[in-house]
């Protein structure tokens, strides 16, 4: 029994990283139409400048604060200075801008800084564990947890009490007609690049206080689950992408717990066939739209 | 507003899309107050011609002249704000958002809030169908509803002049005369209207002016009243195809 929630908790742990990488996916992809392939990108920058900012001297807490600013304010100039110029071009030239935009960073990264792991010191009581009725859980669980729900939903909010977070779900829907309601649409696309930016900049932050450490290639394996929980949810849909960061989380933590050893090296494998079945069930996606193509 | 007491000119406008050449050298103009209708076949250019006006399409030659000013080929949001707005060929309601948040984000462009809640209640108590569902999906209303919330989605922007392009596309006859109905009084209340319309004889009905597009041209253009029923509507129809 133990065993279980203790797995739980690391699944709902994992699957909150997940999905608030999906989550900045999705809302990018629902008013562009773009899958960003740099927004891994997002997360290594919050690493970089976590690692900066202590190494100049700066409290923990507030260098947890700076990365996720400068993932943010990344996010927004990624959009004004690469994506806006090639806006009315087609899908295949924004998406070979975010492939362009992605290696780049990667260059830079390891040309100026370094293609080596650079250590980022967690401060030791986020190392620890609390007890919770018998249970021994980690605190950067419980630190995962919490801000993933804080965030999903301040968001919801925003999605739906604020009239930009009402014209970005409408946008999803229908750009030109939103734009006909008076909404701009540079703020629409900078808004939802900014949001997607700062749930890169929380992911990162989770990921690193995991990890310890921030190398150039740090954001790959998790946009790619991220990219895998937005299919899976259903592309367009961002309560999809959250669900699909979630299930995949289940997916790959029970596996890890259950699998017997001589099978884990196909834990990937087994993950992915799980996925592609269930797309072959549900080929819109757990909350896409049977019509998604419009 | 312009010297002739114009509200909207548009002088030789042309629209084009790669090499066709959609909409020719139109000239239309609509005084305020007025309700003027757009009329032609299918693929005149009706839409092309709403649709350049508003910026959504590229305006290749011509000027779209708003209370004095060329306001060709500026973005459709700077428009809306300008205080001119289109509701859409096909109504294209927000599906997704229920019928309080379509009309909500239609009033967007307005600072003033409390304005903007006056105009809601008041286009709620107009389309009081729309009053009962307001926490709905506006995805679950039917053709004939969705196309009076695509209306009072545009009015509450409160425009000086609305662009209906065919409100009555795929409506049963009851509705369209409901529909209609509710232009005039739109109009009786100091909405100034420019009605693209296929329905050539509920459209004259109701307009004090007309013109009609063939293939990127008008080709006849007069008071409502000596449109109708004169045959030269039809002819010119005829002569488009
Ligand atoms: N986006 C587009 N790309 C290419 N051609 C277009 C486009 N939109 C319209 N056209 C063409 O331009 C011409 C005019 O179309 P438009 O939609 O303006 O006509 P319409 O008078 O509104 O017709 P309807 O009554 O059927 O709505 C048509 O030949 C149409 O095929
Ligand atoms: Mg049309």
């Amino acid at each position: 029994m133990e065993i279980f929630v203790q797995q739980f908790i690391n699944a709902l742990a994992l699957g909150g990283t997940y999905a608030l990488l999906a989550l900045g996916l999705a809302m990018v992809f629902s008013v562009l139409g773009l899958i960003n392939f740099a927004h891994g990108e997002l997360m290594t920058i919050t690493g970089y400048a976590m690692f900066f900012a202590i190494a100049a001297g700066i409290p923990f807490p507030i260098a947890v604060i700076l990365g996720i600013a400068a993932a943010t304010l990344a996010a927004i100039l990624m959009e004004r200075i690469a994506f806006r110029p090639v806006r009315d071009a087609n899908t295949a030239t924004m998406l070979l801008t975010s492939f362009a935009v992605s290696t780049i960073l990667h260059m830079l990264f390891q040309n100026l800084i370094s293609a080596r792991p650079k250590a980022i010191p967690v401060p030791d009581w986020m190392i620890g564990a609390i007890n919770l009725g018998g249970l021994s859980i980690g605190v950067i669980q419980v630190m995962s947890i919490t801000a993933t729900t804080l965030l999903l939903l301040a968001l919801t909010v925003f999605l739906r009490r604020s009239i930009l977070g009402i014209a970005m779900r409408a946008a999803s829907l229908d750009f030109p007609v939103t734009r006909l309601m008076g909404i701009n649409a540079n703020a629409v696309i900078a808004t939802a690049f900014g949001i997607s930016g700062l749930l890169a900049g929380v992911a990162g932050v989770l990921w690193l206080a995991q990890r310890g450490s921030v190398d150039p290639l740090m954001g790959f394996l998790p946009v790619l689950k991220a990219f895998i929980a937005v299919v899976l949810g259903g592309l367009g849909s961002l309560p999809g992408a959250v669900l699909g960061g979630f299930v995949l989380a289940f997916i790959e933590v029970s596996l890890r717990a259950f699998l017997p050893d001589d099978w884990l090296p196909f834990r990937e494998s087994i993950t992915l066939t799980l996925v592609i079945i269930l797309l072959l069930v549900r080929p819109e996606g757990l909350l896409g739209r049977k019509d998604a193509v419009r | 507003m312009s010297e002739q007491g114009n509200l909207l000119a548009i002088e030789g406008l042309a629209v084009r899309y790669g090499a066709i050449e959609a909409v020719r050298n139109a000239s239309l103009e609509v005084r305020e107050g007025e309700i003027v209708t757009l009329l032609g076949a299918n693929g005149a250019g009706k839409s092309s011609i709403l649709n350049a006006v508003m910026g959504l399409v590229p305006v290749a030659e011509g000027r779209v002249v708003f209370e004095g000013q060329d306001v060709a080929g500026q973005p459709p949001e700077r428009i809306v704000r300008r205080g001119m707005t289109l509701c859409p060929e096909g109504r294209h309601v927000f599906s997704n958002l229920t019928i309080a948040e379509n009309l909500k984000i239609g009033a967007a462009s307005r600072r003033d809030k409390s304005e903007a809640a006056a105009t809601q209640a008041d286009m709620l108590a107009l389309f009081p169908i729309l009053d009962e569902r307001r926490d709905q999906l506006a995805g679950t209303l039917s053709g004939g509803e969705q196309q009076m919330l695509a209306i009072a989605r545009a009015m509450m922007s409160q425009p000086k002049i609305v662009l209906l392009d065919e409100p009555s596309l795929g409506l049963a006859p009851q509705i369209v005369d409901t529909i209609f109905e509710l232009i005039v009084r739109l109009r009786d209340r100091g909405a100034t209207i420019l009605l693209v319309e296929q329905n050539v004889d509920l459209a004259l009905e109701i307009a004090d002016r007309g013109y009609v597009l063939a293939t990127g041209d008008i080709v006849l253009s007069g008071p409502a009243a000596d449109l109708r029923g004169s045959g030269d509507v039809e002819r010119a129809y005829m002569g488009s195809h």
